[in-house]
């Protein structure tokens, strides 16, 4: 079986896997990670964004071999777990979710984007999430959190 | 998915020596397709060699002739590179539209053109763009390159390596996109090339039928009149093109007219900013 090494928030991790483990599976069942969502299974929902190297990537369509070496960030590693970052603030304040079952995929991808773009259109944030299905608000009120947690952010 | 031995070799020999040690080997770039193909049962490799330890193949390189991008550089990285934009901008903008973020972050040129679906992207920018697929047997000219649906000019083992676009003073691409997938249930990229010197314009369409094609009439009008109106009156024939339940035939033909007259204008608005090249 392979072995492995990465961070996982900032944890050094290392496991034999089998090589036909999935990133999403090893963050799930083996790290016991449950905040990282599995909806469709099938690449297109987005519920199990994570980010590998700064960048949300769908762990469903990932090996956990492909991660070897690499800095995986998972919602349990997104802020302190005590204070609510920014982001998670302004989801609350504008009600930007209902069921939450999107909302860790839709953190990460959206905290991406605001390391990369700190002043996003509307446009652009609709664009970047494009990857992240939500089966109950319809977006708006997360495009306007986004666009809240960012004007906050910028200061 | 079934277990299988996994190789993540650091050279192109080594990468083809694991390939063909294995029953039934597959190249691994990004995962974006073969990962849920596997998931589905619908391939199952004895061993998966993962290209992404070849350190020459991930790259771009910019000079004033040609657009030089390694087999695998993300759909992200091109859609961010100051260079890719510089030279041929339409090229950059169509990788930023492929898919979304996350499928831009793993998914690489040339797992996209060997994948070869016929809804991709890259397909009609390779084609339209008159480009040069490199492997680490030969070169392959773009009219060559594409055989059929999910079918190229690819032998068993051969790994693409990069691809050279020759840099054209204007080319755009336009797609209409599936709303939920976001590949092209017809996408037409137009590249203004000189007729004289370089075998004037090229119109490739992608997402309408089998394979991505080329249309002759509409590049013959245009190299008359570069502009929306010479294509007016020409039409790609619903018959061959996909119907399906996304689109059908009919409207796929009337969309191909649609985004190469938008694919036109965007090529000309980017030439006269001097977005483009020269
Ligand atoms: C939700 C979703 C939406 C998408 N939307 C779009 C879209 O709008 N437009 C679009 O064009 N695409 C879209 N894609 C596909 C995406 O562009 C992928 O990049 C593409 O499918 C190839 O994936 P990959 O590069 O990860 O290659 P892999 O999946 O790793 O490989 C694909 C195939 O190519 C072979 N291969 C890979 N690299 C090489 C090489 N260098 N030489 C020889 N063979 C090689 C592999 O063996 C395999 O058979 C989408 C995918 C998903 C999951
Ligand atoms: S669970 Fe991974 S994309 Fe839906
Ligand atoms: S809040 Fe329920 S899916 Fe988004």
């Amino acid at each position: 079986m392979p072995k492995i090494t990465l961070t996982v928030n900032n944890e050094p991790v290392t496991r034999d896997v089998e090589a036909r483990t999935l990133l999403s599976e090893l963050i799930r069942e083996e790290l016991k990670l449950t905040g990282t969502h599995i909806g469709c299974d099938t690449s297109q929902c987005g519920a199990c964004t994570v980010q590998v190297n700064g960048q949300p990537v769908k762990s469903c369509s990932m090996l956990a071999v492909q991660a070897n070496g690499a800095d995986v960030l998972t919602i349990e590693g997104h802020g302190d777990g005590e204070t609510l970052t920014p982001l998670q603030n302004a989801l609350h304040e504008h009600h930007g979710l209902q069921c939450g079952f999107c909302t860790p995929g839709m953190v990460l991808t959206a905290d991406a984007l605001l390391r990369d773009n700190p002043d996003p259109s509307e446009e652009d944030i609709r664009h970047e999430l494009e990857g992240n299905i939500c089966r109950c608000t319809g977006y708006q009120n997360i495009v306007e959190a986004v666009l809240a947690a960012a004007k906050t952010m910028r200061g | 998915m079934q277990d299988f031995s996994f190789k993540k070799p650091d050279s192109l020999d080594a990468a083809v020596a694991a390939l063909e040690a294995q029953e039934d080997g597959i190249y691994l770039a990004g995962g974006q397709t073969i990962l849920p193909v596997m998931k589905f049962g619908l391939a199952e490799p004895t061993g998966v060699v993962d290209l992404s330890g070849i350190a020459d193949l991930v790259k771009i390189e910019v000079t004033d002739k040609v657009v030089s991008i390694g087999a695998m550089t993300t759909h992200a990285a091109v859609a961010a590179s100051v260079d890719i934009r510089r030279a041929l901008p339409g090229l950059a903008d169509l990788a930023g539209l492929i898919g979304d973020p996350q499928v831009r972050n793993r998914g690489t040129l040339g797992g996209s053109i060997a994948n070869n679906d016929p809804s991709a992207d890259y397909p009609a920018a390779v084609l339209a763009l008159n480009a040069t697929v490199v492997t680490n047997r030969r070169e392959i000219t773009a009219d060559d390159f594409f055989v059929d649906m999910f079918e190229t000019a690819l032998e068993d083992g051969e790994i693409i390596t990069r691809v050279d676009f020759p840099i054209t003073d204007c080319a755009a691409y336009a797609k209409f996109a599936n709303p939920a997938s976001r590949y092209a249930v017809a996408g037409v990229f137009v590249a203004k090339r000189n007729a004289k010197t370089d075998g004037g314009v090229r119109v490739a369409v992608t997402g309408a039928g089998p394979v991505v094609f080329r249309v002759p009439d509409m590049e013959a009008a245009l190299d008359g009149d570069f502009s929306p109106d010479a294509i007016k009156n020409i039409s790609v024939p619903a018959d061959g093109l996909n119907n399906d339940i996304h689109a059908s035939a009919e409207y796929r033909s009337h969309l191909i007219g649609v985004m190469a007259e938008r694919a036109i204008k965007t090529a000309k608005e980017t030439n006269n900013k001097g977005g483009g090249a020269q």
